[in-house]
């Protein structure tokens, strides 16, 4: 209601300068400067030399090594949305179907371990997947045998499962939330059977959640790196491990720098359209 | 020199013009009602009198002070909010001594008079609570106590009684008027609902696309309509037929007809529909002269069942023209 | 009310085992008394946790680690109240932009912003700093507290201030003893949510931290591709607890369900 528009406008500068000042200076600059190393010149002897260049962006497109890390994350990545999917949609709905105090119980069971350092509950995965672990007890029990599990890419795509599940759960509980249980009983009212009413009644009225749980869900375990470090092992590499090999290990910056900074561009481009998904529903909602 | 005075204040929003050209005279110790229909800038007149909106153009004095574009924290005034807005961390005790805290009143001093406000609006017996702890009847209370504990030379109401249901309304309308009064504060409430303002108000400012239309005591509003407008917005009307050819609208309220045998009144009619009220029956009839709405008390004796033809009967005292060139 | 059937409580049993396996076994392992990774049986033993806290590596990138959390919460928290002030009260030009700016760590990579970091601390000789090392936090955390201080925000009712206003409170009264304590459930609830996230923090920590400034999540990261035993689990145990303590605090403070779901 208050109108005082300048006074308003100047304090508002002041309020977020420093927060404007920090994030150029610790987040605009050197992304900018990863931008520009991307196209630098880089030799083995010298590093970066300063000259221009797309030969970085050319090898990753032609060079079958580079092609083949990136196809690798691509299929991990969706093979990780699809299981999530899979998992947290009939998750979240079971969940909002519970009586009160369970319900509040397993959810936060369900989205806790999202604050427990990624590194701990890897290393669990690890010591779960090994040679001498429950997991191999188990098939050992049914008469499987041992499994080699660890260092492969079901290792890494059960522990992403694992840590992406909760982003799968959220957006998919809130539409829930927002959805009047009523309708579905009108539908079952109206002589649809249980499966029905959830395909043509619940599904659809959930599927803004479903679509952005899914982008953030790929988004994130594209661009996954503890992960794949600890569980995919040297040759099992994907994108993220890849940059950090060419920083760390290779010392090609340039190279590292242009890997990056495609991963930067498909990161915004998911989230983006996630972000979409998200305004769009909220503004029909609203209209 | 009058008490407040609102002198051509108007508020535009770009080519929207909330407020345009208002001016009122308030006497000190006068009830003031803003009437009108959401949207005719009775709230807008409200804030730039609180100073939480700045007037585009016009003065807003009182006591002969211009207070036009004072800071709202040096204005004074108590104001009791739509949502109440009690300070949700605070007591009721806390939240009443608020302002006297802003104004340095020593603490013994601060806790008498917290003491005898909540004693005025019955509340002493809650003081250590917390508003979510309140019915909503009880956070009305607080705020206003909390207004008038700082003894505002000016009270202001934004729709105070629309968050209550009608029991408590009613209630608390007069309880509204009886503080005032005792108090004796110069007040200016806000409202919609022309039942609230007629019960409590000396006069009724009635507003209406940013403008005033009418101010007058609430029988005169009642009585002597303005307009078209306010006559259907203060109530129901009937039209009648011009007394001569080029004769001006007359207008009757419902209930000023009264019901006679068929052919022992003004003209005939037919019932097509009543609607028990408890202490009235209200009936949609057809006459020649038109539809027509009536009212009539209900004193025992048994009601007109639909179809059944009546008489319209009325007093011509109670005929109302309209000013000519009014909506 | 719908209830679930034996089939879909079946499934909620199922993906609440997977949820909880790994970190149920490394709080198992942690107590075992064996030289290599197995569960303690009958025997239990807090050996490795002794181990814990002997090892100096672990020790330091603790302490580094905590304090970089209670540090760098701090600033965000400091930032992210008059910035979201800013933004829910404001309408400036550019309001959005700022606050797509300062929600964009959300949707960058940690990795991408590791190696920027890395490549902008090599040039300007800030590599092994604590203090640049806080600030690289500060801008992947504010977010979080950004997001449940706007919600805060935009969730309450102005005419509060209003009324403090009419009752003669300065603006800085106003902001100290009316706005202050009604977001400061988001406040605090953001510092804890910030300081949970940046004690998390690896991907982006691992390129920018020195042996001086190793945290905890780094330490661990370069312990396990290296050798494995069960002080990595007792390690890990520890952490555990302590995000529990941490998770359990917010949820006193501000709801856990509400900060994790969000509210839109």
């Amino acid at each position: 209601m208050s109108d005082t528009s300048t006074p308003r406008a100047r304090s508002a500068v002041w309020l977020t300068l420093p927060s404007l000042l920090l994030f150029t200076v610790v987040l605009l600059t050197p992304l900018s400067l990863t931008l520009l190393l991307s196209f630098n010149e880089y030799d083995a002897a010298r590093g970066a030399t300063g000259g221009f260049t797309f030969s970085h962006y050319a090898a990753i497109v032609s060079d079958g090594y580079y092609l083949e890390i990136f196809l690798r994350t691509l299929r991990i990545g969706l093979i990780t949305t699809f299981l999530c999917v899979l998992i947290g949609v009939p998750e979240a709905y079971i969940l909002s179907r519970m009586a009160a105090p369970w319900r509040s119980v397993f959810l936060m069971i369900v989205l806790t371990p999202l604050l427990v350092s990624v590194v701990v509950r890897t290393f669990g995965w690890s010591m779960l997947l090994g040679i001498e672990g429950p997991v191999n007890m188990l098939f050992q029990a049914l008469g499987i045998g041992k499994t080699r599990m660890l260092y492969t890419e079901g290792a890494v795509i059960t522990a992403l499962v694992h840590v992406m599940l909760p982003f799968m759960v959220i957006p998919v509980w809130t539409a829930l939330q927002k959805l009047d249980p009523q309708v579905e009983q009108a539908a079952l009212s109206f002589g649809a059977s249980r499966l029905t009413a959830i395909v043509r009644v619940v599904l659809p009225q959930i599927m803004p959640g479903i679509l952005s749980g899914g982008l953030i869900v790929f988004g994130l375990a594209a661009s996954s790196f503890a992960i794949p470090g600890l569980l995919g092992g040297r040759r099992l590499k994907m994108v993220a491990t890849t940059v950090y090999d060419q920083y760390l290990h290779e010392l090609n910056w340039p190279m590292g720098a242009a890997i990056a900074v495609i991963l930067l561009i498909a990161n915004l481009i998911v989230m983006l359209t996630c972000h979409r998904v998200v305004e769009r529903q909220y503004r029909r909602r609203l209209g | 020199m009058p008490f407040l005075e609102l002198d051509a204040l108007s508020k535009h929003y770009g080519p929207v013009k909330a407020v345009d050209d208002v001016s009122l005279s308030v006497e000190q110790g006068e009830f003031i009602s803003l009437l009108g229909p959401s949207g005719c800038g009775k709230t807008t007149t409200l804030q730039m009198i609180a100073g939480f909106v700045d007037a585009t153009a016009g003065r807003i004095r009182l006591q002969g002070r211009d207070i036009t574009h004072a800071p709202a924290n040096t204005r004074g005034l108590g104001i009791v909010f739509q949502s109440y807005a009690l300070f949700p961390h605070m007591t009721v005790a806390d939240n009443v001594a608020f302002g006297l805290e802003m104004q340095k009143v020593d603490r013994a001093e601060r806790a008498r008079r917290v003491e005898q406000a909540l004693a005025l609006v019955h509340l002493d017996a809650h003081a250590g609570r917390y508003p979510r702890e309140l019915s909503g009847g009880q956070r009305q209370r607080v705020a206003l106590a909390r207004a008038i504990v700082i003894r505002p030379p000016l009270l202001l109401l934004d729709e105070p009684l629309s968050n209550l249901d009608a029991k408590l309304r009613e209630a608390m309308q007069f309880e509204l008027r009886t503080i005032q009064q005792q108090v004796g504060t110069t007040t200016i409430m806000v409202t919609h609902d022309q039942a609230e303002a007629f019960s409590v108000s000396d006069r009724v400012v009635v507003m209406q696309s940013g403008r005033i239309t009418q101010i007058d005591t609430p029988y005169e509003v009642y009585e002597h309509p303005a307009s078209e407008f306010i006559s259907r917005f203060v109530g129901k009307t009937n039209l009648l037929p011009p007394a001569t050819a080029n004769g001006p609208q007359r207008h009757i309220r419902p209930e000023k007809l009264t019901l006679k045998p068929a052919g022992q009144g003004r003209s005939d009619a037919t019932v097509v529909d009543r609607f028990f009220l408890g202490s009235q029956w209200l009936y949609h009839l057809e006459s020649p002269l038109g539809p027509m709405v009536v009212v009539q008390v209900n004193d025992g004796s048994p009601a007109h069942a639909p179809g059944t033809v009546v008489a319209l009967d009325w007093d011509d005292a109670t005929l109302r023209t309209l000013p000519e060139g009014s909506r | 009310m719908p209830r679930n059937g034996s089939f879909a409580i079946l499934f909620n049993t199922l993906v609440v085992m997977f949820m909880l396996a790994p970190l149920v076994i490394v709080c198992l392992v942690a107590f075992t008394p064996e030289n290599t990774l197995s569960l303690p049986g009958w025997n239990w033993s807090l050996r490795w946790f002794r181990k814990v806290f002997e090892h100096p590596d672990f020790v330091t990138s603790f302490i580094n680690s905590l304090w970089l959390a209670t540090v760098s919460a701090s600033i965000a928290v400091g930032l992210a109240v008059p910035a979201s002030l800013a933004i829910t009260r404001g309408n400036f030009p550019g309001r959005q932009a700022l606050e797509g700016l300062f929600l964009s760590p959300l949707v960058i990579p940690h990795l991408v912003l590791g190696v920027a970091l890395l490549q902008m601390f090599a040039r300007i000789g800030a590599t092994g700093s604590f203090v640049w090392l806080s600030l690289a936090h500060v801008v992947v955390i504010t977010p979080y507290a950004m997001r449940l201080l706007i919600a805060a925000m935009t969730g309450y009712d102005r005419s509060v201030e209003h009324a403090a206003l009419s009752l003669g409170a300065s603006r800085l009264t106003v902001f100290r003893r009316i706005t202050l304590p009604m977001i400061l459930p988001g406040v605090s609830g953001g510092w804890l949510l910030c300081f949970i996230n940046s004690f998390d923090e690896v991907t982006m920590s691992i390129f920018i931290t020195a042996p001086s400034t190793i945290t905890l999540p780094v330490k661990m990261y370069m312990y396990a591709t290296e050798s494995i035993d069960p002080m990595m689990a007792a390690v890990s145990a520890l952490v555990v607890g302590l995000t529990a303590a941490t998770a359990l605090l917010l949820d006193r403070i501000y709801g856990l369900d509400r900060v994790l779901v969000g509210q839109r």
